[in-house]
This record gives C-alpha cells, sequence and structure tokens, in this order.
C-alpha cells in the first residue's frame, strides 16, 4: 500500500493535477475565510461591472487632499476623455485640412493635440460636412479645451429650503486621495455578473458546489457500476445477461438525453443541486460497469479465488476481499474520471435550462447559463464567462491528468 | 456468407431491442418521477398565470394530450403508434405549428453540422493519437498535455472562445445563426455562401474538442500495440518498420471504431451544447426553446429523434466493424 503511494506521487502527471485540483481545495477553504459573506449578494446595480477597484465618490469629497504634480497628468488626462471615435473624428479633420494620414498617431495623444490646435479653425467649412457635424467639433474643441484650461471644480451644498447652494470645498487637478483615506473602497478583482453580484466570490462558492455535485454524482455512478459489474463479472450466466442487456441498452442510448428527460420531469422547486447530482450519477454508470465487468471475468477463475470458494467463504467475502483489492485501482480512477464527468454535465445541463433550481447557491454551469442569457460574449464582458470556463477546464484538466498519471503507474506498457 | 449474416442479424436484433427501448424510456420517464407529471408539466407551463379556469383548461389539456386518462399499456401502444408514424402532436411553445413540422426543419442542420464535424474530429484525433505514439519523444511530450487541455475543455467553452475571438473581436465570422438573417432559405449563391461561412465556427469547436480524447485514446493503443509480442517477432524477422506501423495502426484502429460507436451519445451532446451557443438551428436550439417555452411534446420528440439518431449512427458503425473486423471476416471460410 505505501508502496503503490509511493509509486503515485513519483509519477510527474499525477502530481502536477494533484497540485491543481488541491490549490483549488485549497481556494474553496481559504477564500471564504477572507471574504466573508453571501455570495449571491446583489453589490450593483448595474450589470457588467468592470474588474476593477471602485472608490466611492461621495466619500472621497470629504478627504483631506495631498497636492502633487505628476508630470504627464494633463496628457493622462484628455487621453481619458478622447474615445476612439473622437479620435478618429479628428483625424477626419486633419486629413481634411490637408495633413497626410502617415504623420498622424492617433494613439500618441500629446502630438494628436498639438495638430489638432496647429490646424482647426472653427470658421472653415471643409467640403460635404453637414452642420450637425461641424458643431460635434465645435464641442469636441471646446471640451479639449476645458481640459486643458484645468478649471477648479467647486463642491457645494443645496440648502433643504431654499434650494441654495453653499461652496463647501474647491478640488484643483493637483489634488489626490490615498485610497486608504476613503471610507469605502471595493476591489472587484473580476468585476461583477448581470445581476450585480461580486464574481469571483461566486465563483469560489459555485467551483465548491459544482465539485460537491461531481463528488456525489461520481460516487453514486461508481457504486451502481460497480456493484453491477461485479455481480455480472463474478456470477455470470443470467444474471450476467440480464445486467449486461440493461448495460447494452443505456449505452447506446445518449444519457445526455436521459438527463434531460429526467430533470425536466422533475418539478421545479425540487431540482436543487443534490437532485442534480443524483440524476447525473443515476445516468452514467454504464462505462464502470461495463469495465469491472471484464476485469472480473479474468479474476474469476484466479487460484486464489478458487481457494476462497472452495474453502466456503460467502459470496460477499470472495467480492470483497479477494477481488475488489485487484480492481480497486481501476475503481479509482474511473471515480476520478466519473467526477470531472458530472461537472461538465451539470454545466451542459444548466446550459440548456435544466440545471439546478436554485437562487440560494450558484454553480458553475448556472454561472455559464447566465453570461450567455445575458449575452456577456457579445458586449465584451470577458470577466463574466471566462473564468468560468476557465475554472471548469482546470478541474477537468487537474482530474484527467491525475487520471493518466494513475493509468502510467498501473498499466506498465502506457509507461513512457 | 454465413458469418456475416450471423453478424449483420445478431446487430439487427439488437437494433430494434434497443430501439423499442429508447421509445419505452421516452415514453416512460415522465410518468415515472414522483407526483403527478402532469401537473408538474402544467406548472412549468402556466409559471405566471393566475386565471385558474386557464390553469385547468391547460391541465385538461395536458392530460387529454398525455391520455393519462387511459391504461399505461394502452396508452404505450399509442405512444409508439404515433411516434412511428411521426405524429407528435401539436407545439404548445409555437403553436399551432406541428412538432414534428420544426423537427423536420432542424434535423437537417444537426445532420449536416455534426456528421462531418464528429467524423473529422475521430480521423484527425486518430492520425495524431499514433503519430504521437510513434514519434514519442517530445512530439508526444508537447501534445499530450495539450490534448489533454482541449478535451477538459466543455464543446461550448471552445464555442464560446472561438465565438468571441473570431465572431466579436476580429469579426471575420457571422456571430449566430445558421444563415444571413436576411435571407431566405433558397438555393442561390449568396445563401449557400451565407450558409458556409456560419457553418465554419461551430464546425470547428466541435472537431477541436473531439480531437483531444480521440488522441488521448489512440496513443495509449497504439502504444499498447507497439508492445505488443507479434511487433516484437516482425522486428526479429527484419520486417520492414514502414510495414510493422501499418499493422499496429490496422489493429489499434480497431478498438477505436468501437469507441466510436460508444462515444457518440456523449459527442452529441456536447455538441448539441455548442449548437447553442452559436444560435445554430438545428436540434440543439429546439430543446432549448422547448425547455424555455415549457414544451413538452417538442422536447419529447427532439430526445426521441436524437436517440434515434445516435441508435443509427451505432448501428451503421457495427455495420461497417463487421467489414472491416478480421475476425468476423474470418469466419467467413468456417
Amino acid at each position: 500500500m505505501k508502496n503503490t503511494f509511493r509509486q503515485v506521487f513519483h509519477s510527474p502527471k499525477f502530481v502536477v493535477g494533484f497540485i491543481i485540483f488541491g490549490m483549488i481545495l485549497m481556494t474553496l477553504w481559504v477564500y471564504p475565510l477572507l471574504n466573508p459573506g453571501n455570495p449571491l449578494q446583489m453589490l450593483g446595480l448595474g450589470s457588467f461591472f468592470e474588474p476593477g477597484t471602485y472608490v466611492s465618490i461621495y466619500d472621497a469629497v470629504d478627504t483631506t487632499p495631498a497636492t502633487m504634480k505628476l508630470p504627464n497628468a494633463d496628457e493622462k488626462r484628455i487621453a481619458r476623455m478622447l474615445s476612439d471615435q473622437d479620435r478618429v473624428s479628428m483625424l477626419e479633420w486633419l486629413t481634411a485640412a490637408g495633413i497626410s494620414e502617415e504623420e498622424i498617431d492617433l494613439n500618441n495623444t500629446d502630438k494628436l493635440l498639438n495638430q489638432w490646435e496647429a490646424n482647426y479653425d472653427p470658421s472653415i467649412k471643409p467640403k460635404g460636412m453637414t452642420m450637425a457635424q461641424r458643431n460635434y467639433y465645435k464641442r469636441l474643441n471646446n471640451n479639449l479645451e476645458s481640459a486643458l484650461n484645468t478649471n477648479e471644480v467647486v463642491i457645494s451644498t443645496e440648502d433643504q429650503e431654499t434650494g441654495a447652494l453653499t461652496q463647501e470645498k474647491v478640488i484643483t487637478d493637483t489634488d489626490y486621495v490615498n485610497t486608504k483615506d476613503v471610507a469605502n473602497v471595493k476591489f472587484l478583482p473580476l468585476g461583477t455578473d448581470n445581476f450585480g453580484r461580486d464574481m469571483l466570490k461566486e465563483l469560489v462558492s459555485a467551483t465548491g458546489t459544482s465539485i460537491l455535485i461531481g463528488l456525489i454524482a461520481g460516487l453514486i455512478a461508481t457504486f451502481i457500476g460497480l456493484s453491477l459489474g461485479l455481480l455480472a463479472g463474478y456470477l455470470g450466466g443470467v444474471v450476467d445477461d440480464i445486467i449486461m442487456f440493461i448495460t447494452n441498452i443505456f449505452t447506446v442510448i445518449p444519457s445526455f438525453v436521459l438527463l434531460i428527460l429526467i430533470s425536466y420531469s422533475i418539478s421545479q422547486s425540487q431540482r436543487g443541486a443534490t437532485t442534480v447530482a443524483i440524476v447525473i450519477g443515476v445516468t452514467s454508470w454504464v462505462w464502470t460497469t461495463r469495465s469491472v465487468r471484464s476485469q472480473v471475468i479474468s479474476l474469476r477463475n484466479r487460484d486464489h479465488v478458487n481457494l476462497s470458494k472452495l474453502s466456503g467463504h460467502s459470496l460477499l467475502h470472495i467480492i470483497l476481499i479477494d477481488i475488489l483489492p485487484y480492481i480497486a485501482s481501476y475503481v479509482v480512477m474511473a471515480l476520478i474520471l466519473q467526477i470531472s464527468t458530472a461537472i461538465l454535465a451539470e454545466a451542459s445541463l444548466s446550459m440548456i435550462g435544466l440545471g439546478p433550481e436554485t437562487t440560494r447557491i450558484p454553480t458553475l454551469g448556472l454561472m455559464m447559463n447566465w453570461a450567455m442569457l445575458y449575452s456577456a460574449h457579445l458586449n465584451g464582458s470577458w470577466w463574466a464567462y471566462f473564468p468560468v470556463l476557465l475554472m471548469i477546464a482546470l478541474i477537468s484538466f487537474s482530474l484527467n491528468l491525475m487520471n493518466t498519471g494513475l493509468d502510467q503507474v498501473f498499466n506498465p506498457t502506457l509507461r513512457d | 456468407m454465413k458469418g456475416y449474416r450471423k453478424y449483420f442479424g445478431k446487430k439487427i436484433v439488437w437494433f430494434l431491442i434497443t430501439f423499442f427501448f429508447a421509445v419505452l424510456l421516452n415514453f416512460i420517464l415522465p410518468r415515472l418521477m414522483p407526483g403527478d407529471p402532469v401537473a408538474g408539466i402544467t406548472s412549468r407551463a402556466v409559471r405566471g398565470l393566475s386565471d385558474t379556469s386557464a390553469v385547468q383548461q391547460i391541465y385538461d389539456n395536458y392530460a387529454k394530450l398525455f391520455g393519462t386518462n387511459k391504461p399505461m399499456p394502452v396508452q404505450f401502444v399509442t405512444y409508439f403508434k404515433n411516434a412511428l408514424t411521426g405524429d407528435f402532436g401539436l407545439s404548445f411553445g409555437q403553436y399551432p405549428r406541428e412538432v414534428s413540422d420544426i423537427i423536420y426543419s432542424s434535423i437537417g442542420w444537426t445532420l449536416a453540422l455534426q456528421l462531418p464535424a464528429i467524423i473529422v474530429g475521430w480521423l484527425l484525433g486518430n492520425v495524431l493519437g499514433a503519430l504521437a505514439a510513434y514519434i514519442r519523444k517530445g512530439f508526444d511530450k508537447i501534445l499530450m498535455p495539450i490534448s489533454l487541455f482541449a478535451s477538459s475543455i466543455p464543446a461550448f467553452g471552445l464555442g464560446v472562445i472561438l465565438l468571441v475571438v473570431f465572431a466579436t473581436k476580429l469579426k471575420i465570422a457571422p456571430i449566430a445563426g445558421g444563415y444571413g438573417y436576411d435571407l431566405i432559405p433558397n438555393f442561390s449563391w449568396g445563401f449557400i455562401k451565407s450558409v458556409i461561412a456560419h457553418y465554419q465556427l461551430p464546425f470547428w469547436s466541435i472537431v477541436l474538442i473531439s480531437i483531444g480524447g480521440q488522441a488521448i485514446g489512440m496513443r495509449s493503443m497504439s502504444i499498447y500495440e507497439l508492445n505488443a509480442d507479434y511487433v516484437k517477432y516482425s522486428r526479429f524477422l527484419g520486417i520492414k518498420d514502414k510495414k510493422i506501423v501499418g499493422y499496429v495502426f490496422r489493429n489499434a484502429m480497431l478498438p477505436q471504431v468501437t469507441g466510436l460507436a460508444l462515444s457518440l451519445g456523449t459527442m452529441v451532446g456536447g455538441a448539441l451544447v455548442a449548437e447553442i451557443i452559436f444560435s445554430y438551428p438545428g436540434l440543439g436550439s429546439t430543446i432549448l426553446g422547448a425547455v424555455t417555452s415549457s414544451d413538452y411534446p417538442l422536447l419529447s420528440a427532439a430526445t426521441l429523434i436524437i436517440t434515434m439518431m445516435v441508435l443509427v449512427a451505432t448501428f451503421a458503425i457495427d455495420i461497417i466493424y463487421g467489414f472491416i473486423d478480421p475476425r468476423v471476416k474470418a469466419s467467413q471460410f468456417d
């Protein structure tokens, strides 16, 4: 036993898979400790906030400013203000004014502004330009000018009764605030989803649920598959015929179809995460049965099994003591594979809207489903689906890697 | 001919038995669920409806459709007869369209997408797997982890990534659908061009996903065969390496053919979800539509058709297998 473990942990593939999976599990345990709270709490009033640090503007007003003169503050400010659309419009004006396109660099804000100042003249009426377009350029120019002549911003409060404004504070362009001094700062490493929930927190919670679903489904499938395979292989005869008949039928009928039919028939309120896990487990035992059976058949007539039979040991004893240890390595591998298949099955099921019907716990499949329903992939909100996909891929990759490692340890012909 | 007849006869009997059980399961599963299935399906259909008389009417409609007032065996005979003639009743979601009409319009898309994609993916995967086993060093070391990682990504995941990269970022592929939304299906050049453009992303996402798994399987099979005694004996006899590789490939191929037949169901399931990502007008999107609009007759018919497709494909592979398996061939000469 000890030797087997040592062998297994000498397989680089297994170790890499084990470390990845272990790290995922560690995150599931540590992250909620660092950042407790309900993962489904809706923080944002609006969908798909970009990842980043959110600083309360209201609180920032009340802080004592630190004056700093940063070298390219102005340039950055204007670069931030100019949208890509504005830059293209500026390019159009400049080319109309006779500057060749090679001389203009849309990404170099400083140069672009200098060219703009040198060439823009509101009184010129370039050919083919409508009144509205000319007005747009006027507005753009005014915005640029006001950004360059940094005016102070005045913060004032409104008197409740008279509506009169009293000046409270003046903010200049050199005022800075340390984020530590702002009372409310929220760091959202993965932004928010369509419901305005903290994506990272939700992802961690969903990963936990999905792994749990995989584990329950995998254990059920392996248990059914192992029991049927042992019975069919060891007993043979009519029992074998009946079990193989059922197994062959369920091999050909796609388990995905069974999953859809069963999930749809279970009423919505009953379809929790556990129920979905059970349904997945009940529909995916076929492979285990087939392989366990064929291995048991090759073991059935070994000397030690016959000896045990002659000694009058019970059926249970023979199966548990004389056969099971020989196929244990295979069963572990099958279990690992079942877990990763079940996680994928849950995700696929959720994608067609038949996943766990829950408003309390998220799963990876549900998160993916929500992201797709709210077109995260079309409006550029990569943070709503990419981390979820990566997590699904990482979980099954680590499990598959462990499986391949085990396979190479127990099947010496496959070794490199 | 005797050996073939016996082999094919056995396969046909199996096909008919599985066919019967597939229909039976499709019929019985919703009825096996605890509680009144009609009530469950009704409650799904009337979500947000507060008019009790309307709810009762919908319930009666479902009860009539399922024929739940008649004994089970009678229900099954009617169901089976109707299924054979392709009569699945009327759709609830797209009333008054017939279910068979909806299925008919989407089945072609699914067949045209999945059949070539799965075959191409299987072939490419096998060639890569055999290469990996033969070349081993270096090639094997890079290809193996990549295929392992590729086969870990769910089909819909790769679909989303391809969609984002090629359709929304690079804008070289259309975003959704089976053809341009401004076109009406006909046999014009413009329409065919649009269909081909829409075909690329779903096709490649299914192909890329199936390559990984197949390559891994073929690699293990080939390595196993390369270490077999007959290979050592052939080397000892001085047979050319190229010829030996040919033998090994053929022997490793046989289990892969059976493997394809056995994993077809899973592959089709994954591909159906990939269809949903691209809003491809196939059966996957039909199922999604049926689920969201609580269209039970449509869902049931779609799952039955998918099962039938997988059954027929498995049967076809079994028949082909009979022709290439030397053991079945050998029985000809007994």
